[in-house]
């Protein structure tokens, strides 16, 4: 198991640093400068530009940029921002939490909604409510997020006026006034991310859950003469919750991608958000840094997966 | 008074035959409410002229929190590396200068005791110096007092090119002397009519010198307070995160009485202009929004509810379609559009006259700008008293088809009008946004009725106002026929807005096309009034000479004004307060109240 990790953790180093050379060189070759605004402004000399440019290290070749960045980074430096001349890692360090928070909790809302309507729908197969589970879990999982986002708004915010459709993240009141401003600002972006996860994996549920249901070990539980609820939770849900698992976990990184629209249009001020006006602003240390945490993210949730994989099932040995 | 009898009184008023004060008054008379009467004008697309602004709270603060939108956030707040309008908004909370202008384009003293004059002494008759008074007793957050040394040390912060600051323009070519604690002698290395840039309006905020001394040149990027201002402005600093949020308590030693109102101020960024419309005008969410750039048909739906309203404050803005002078299609000298070369139809004055007549101004105006917009014949609108009287503007096919006729352009086999094998067939490009394309059609359609044939073109935006040297589709390279886009005015004093068109400026190769004369069109005349208007001290000559430059431009057809666009924001019905084209959103924040 041991030898097994480091040699996944070796194989990841050169797969990071492959995608690193990719983001680079696609940025270095992408029209706009961060220094835009300063070029068409005619108050401002051009040699204020050409200053920053050299001050920056913007004019020198691609390689020798990506060998500074690296190494910098290696050393654990990432630079600071040129819009706001702020170290990076503060930069995200600020946003993070905004985004694990609204992320976590639309995670756990949608596997609070995916296992018990999965479950149910998998013991009375082609029922009405399976018909009606499964047609609305199609809708959920066929409406991209931007597009439910917008619905909600219109429909709770602007029709109905119950929920603010700008999120902000300190909020002056204090108590339970705190609390309850927080829920409503909140519940509408993880409403949106969960939903639509939710509905992807009812669906997983409920074939794992059929699967399992028809094997005889099931039948055996049965005839021994257990409460139905008993097989379904301890011997049927536990052996189906193993593909799951591993689903959930290698979904996590199409998430946070799903999570950059949704913050977006409810201004949730989390690394989403920070990556698109890092992007329009051509702030490239910012795009840098939080593209590669997302794919640092992609890499260790398939690690984690994998891992859980062999954990759940005792039968899969790691070579 | 029915119906069709106010809605001609309505057109009156929009042409101009009525003034807006006269139709209220009768409607008034007839019964109608004051507001009511504002209404309908609204509703038929008549630009609503900012109220005089009288300030009603007679007790600072107790006016909770003041919430704003941008949707772009401010990335930083230091006023010296400020460089678009969010992070000068930013800024401007906490700093300010020594004077503002005001929507007319006049300065308002802040932080200076009197606008410096000829007559009090301030102005020198030479027009090569300017003494500034500080209010006396002004300090800043932390309680030290501003004297004349933050000023000289200002100046010398933003000269230094190690710095880097963006307002290195403003102050390079001045010196600061301290005449005494509280004055400061501002020197000019030559006579200079434009007197107010340095310490005033968005370029002018002064940051303290105790802070900020040990952070000069290279060492800028490290000063602690680039993310936590301490200025003299009416909220104090309490917090910020790059991009997403500014916040800002009461100051309750502020220099004004009775000043500011609100407690707290907030300042939100993120998201796109529709959403913080809606946020502001439909739900009522938040109490102002900045940059309204969305069609005015939404904002009118929006307006609708009553919640908020949209504010409009004139500014020299101009979308402009520029005619090419230089051939962009061959090469001369290794150069696209070289100033040696010359376009081969579009350097005729009876093709120029046709395409000047082929542009429906009123329909743009009609069918996408509504109060976002005014028809306008001239490149230099605003302040008024630079606008030049002389020119008009008329839309009419059949005269652009006589124009071309009778200059021997002969329509072809296809309906393209040709003369000697020359065909009037043109690349028209602009950058990608929906009004700009509706535009273009609109355009494109009368030209094909005059037997000229447009290719549409648009380039992202991002590529299109970028400086890539790289990249032949930038609008300063101007690589097709015609083009078109929006030129900004910064400034209420039209000096710098005008070098547009002077020979010095032409945008080529060896400057890298960072020249502004984009059209690269040349003109003797131009160069002489542009020369002695830099010079001219008394400002009603200078003004003649800006008016001479715009009808030559207009007369020529170098350029097609389209349209003249105004700052547009939108704020809460109870929100009072005052917007300026000519400065920041919030160079008047200490001002604003909200009404009970």
């Amino acid at each position: 198991m041991g030898a097994y990790l480091l040699r996944r953790l070796l194989i990841a180093v050169p797969s990071l640093i492959g995608i690193s050379i990719v983001l680079f060189t696609v940025l270095a070759l992408a029209p706009g400068d961060p220094f835009e605004e300063l070029a068409t402004n005619p108050n401002i000399p051009a040699e204020v530009r050409a200053n920053l440019r050299t001050q920056f290290g913007l004019d020198d070749p691609v390689p020798v940029r990506y060998t500074r960045w690296l190494t910098s980074m290696v050393k654990g430096d990432w630079g600071f921002s040129f819009a706001s001349r702020i170290d990076v890692d503060k930069l995200i360090l600020q946003r993070l939490p905004v985004t694990l928070f609204v992320i976590g909790s639309s995670q756990i809302l949608a596997l609070l909604i995916a296992i018990p309507v999965g479950v149910f729908a998998a013991t009375r197969p082609y029922s009405i409510f399976d018909q009606v589970a499964n047609t609305l879990a199609f809708v959920g999982f066929s409406l991209p997020t931007f597009f439910t986002g917008l619905l909600f708004i219109l429909l709770f915010s602007i029709n109905l006026g119950w929920f603010p459709f700008v999120y902000r993240a300190d909020i002056s009141e204090t108590g339970w006034r705190w609390w309850w401003e927080h829920f409503r600002q909140s519940i509408m972006p993880i409403m949106v991310l969960g939903l639509f996860q939710g509905a992807a994996w009812t669906r997983y549920v409920r074939s794992a859950v059929l699967d399992v249901i028809r094997l005889d070990y099931v039948t055996t539980a049965r005839s021994k003469g257990l409460a139905e609820r008993t097989v379904i939770i301890k011997h049927a849900l536990r052996n189906a919750l193993i593909p799951v698992v591993t689903l959930v976990a290698l979904q996590m990184p199409a998430i946070f991608g799903g999570a950059i629209v949704t913050e977006q249009i409810f201004r949730v001020p989390g690394i989403g958000s920070l990556l698109i006006s890092a992007i329009l602003a051509n702030d490239t240390p910012v795009i840098m840094a939080v593209t590669f945490v997302f794919a640092c993210l992609v890499i260790a949730f398939n690690l984690i997966a994998d891992i859980l994989y062999g954990w759940l099932d005792p039968r899969i040995a790691y070579r | 008074m029915n119906e069709h009898d106010l809605r001609e009184l309505i057109a009156d008023v929009k042409r101009g035959q009525v003034s807006r004060r006269e139709f209220i008054r009768t409607l008034v008379g007839l019964g109608l409410t004051v507001p009511m009467a504002g209404h309908l004008l609204m509703h038929a697309g008549v630009a609503q002229a900012q109220p005089a602004f009288v300030y009603k709270p007679t007790k600072r603060g107790g006016g909770g929190l003041l919430k704003m939108l941008w949707w772009q956030g401010p990335t930083l707040l230091n006023p010296h590396f400020a460089v678009g309008t969010k992070d000068q908004d930013g800024s401007r909370v906490f700093y300010e200068p020594l004077a503002s202008w005001d929507p007319q384009g006049n300065l308002v003293a802040v932080l200076a005791e009197v606008i410096p004059t000829l007559q009090n002494g301030g102005l020198s008759p030479d027009g090569k110096s300017v003494t500034w008074r500080i209010k006396k007793g002004v300090t800043f957050h932390d309680g030290k007092p501003l004297t004349a040394d933050d000023l000289v040390f200002n100046c010398e912060y933003a000269q230094d090119p190690a710095t880097a600051a963006v307002t290195i323009g403003t102050y390079k070519d001045v010196k600061c002397e301290k005449i005494d604690s509280h004055t400061v002698k501002v020197v000019f290395n030559k006579p200079t009519p434009f007197w107010a840039d340095p310490f005033v309006g968005n370029r002018g905020m002064i940051i303290p010198k105790h802070l900020f001394d040990a952070y000069r040149g290279g060492k800028s990027r490290d000063a602690p307070q680039n993310l936590a201002p301490v200025g003299t402005g009416p909220y104090k600093f309490v917090d910020f995160k790059p991009g997403d949020m500014v916040r800002g308590a009461i100051n309750p030693n502020y220099h004004m009485a009775n000043k500011p109102y609100f407690d707290a101020i907030e300042m939100k960024g993120g998201g796109d202009a529709v959403s913080a419309a809606r946020a502001v005008i439909q739900t009522g969410e938040f109490d102002f929004a900045w940059n309204m750039q969305v069609e005015d048909e939404i904002l009118k739906r929006l307006e609708a509810g009553g919640k908020g309203r949209v504010l409009i404050a004139p500014g020299g803005g101009l979308e402009h379609i520029q005619i090419a002078n230089a051939d962009p299609w061959n090469e001369v000298e290794g150069e696209r559009a070289s100033i040696k070369s010359r376009h081969a139809t579009l350097t005729e004055k009876p093709v120029r006259d046709a395409l000047n007549l082929l542009l429906d101004r009123q329909s743009i105006q009609d069918h996408i700008y509504g109060r976002t917009g005014v028809v306008t014949a001239n490149f230099l609108n605003e302040p008024p008293k630079f606008k030049s009287t002389n020119t008009k503007w008329e839309f009419s096919v059949d005269k652009a088809n006589q124009v071309l006729e009778s200059a021997g352009w002969k329509r072809g086999g296809d309906g393209v009008r040709e003369k000697g094998g020359k065909k009037l067939k043109y690349v028209f490009q602009t950058s990608t946004n929906a009004p700009r394309q509706k535009a273009q059609a609109i355009y494109k359609q009368a030209c094909q009725k005059a037997g000229i044939d447009l290719e549409l073109k648009s380039v992202a935006a991002s590529v299109y106002f970028s400086s890539d040297v790289g990249n032949p589709d930038t609008y300063t390279k101007f690589f097709s026929d015609i083009q078109m886009y929006n030129t900004t005015m910064t400034q209420p004093d039209p000096e710098l807005f005008m070098n547009q068109f002077c020979s010095w400026e032409v945008a080529s190769k060896a400057n890298k096309w960072q020249g502004r004369n984009i059209t690269r069109w040349v003109n003797n005349d131009y160069d002489v009034a542009y020369r002695a208007a830099e010079s001219e001290l008394d400002p009603v000559k200078r003004a003649v000479h800006f008016i001479r430059m715009n009808d030559l431009l207009i007369e020529n057809r170098v350029v097609i004004p389209v349209s003249n666009r105004p700052t547009v924001s939108a704020c809460s019905t109870k929100l009072n307060m005052v917007l300026s084209g000519w400065d920041n959103n919030t160079w008047a924040l200490q001002d604003w109240y909200r009404e009970a």
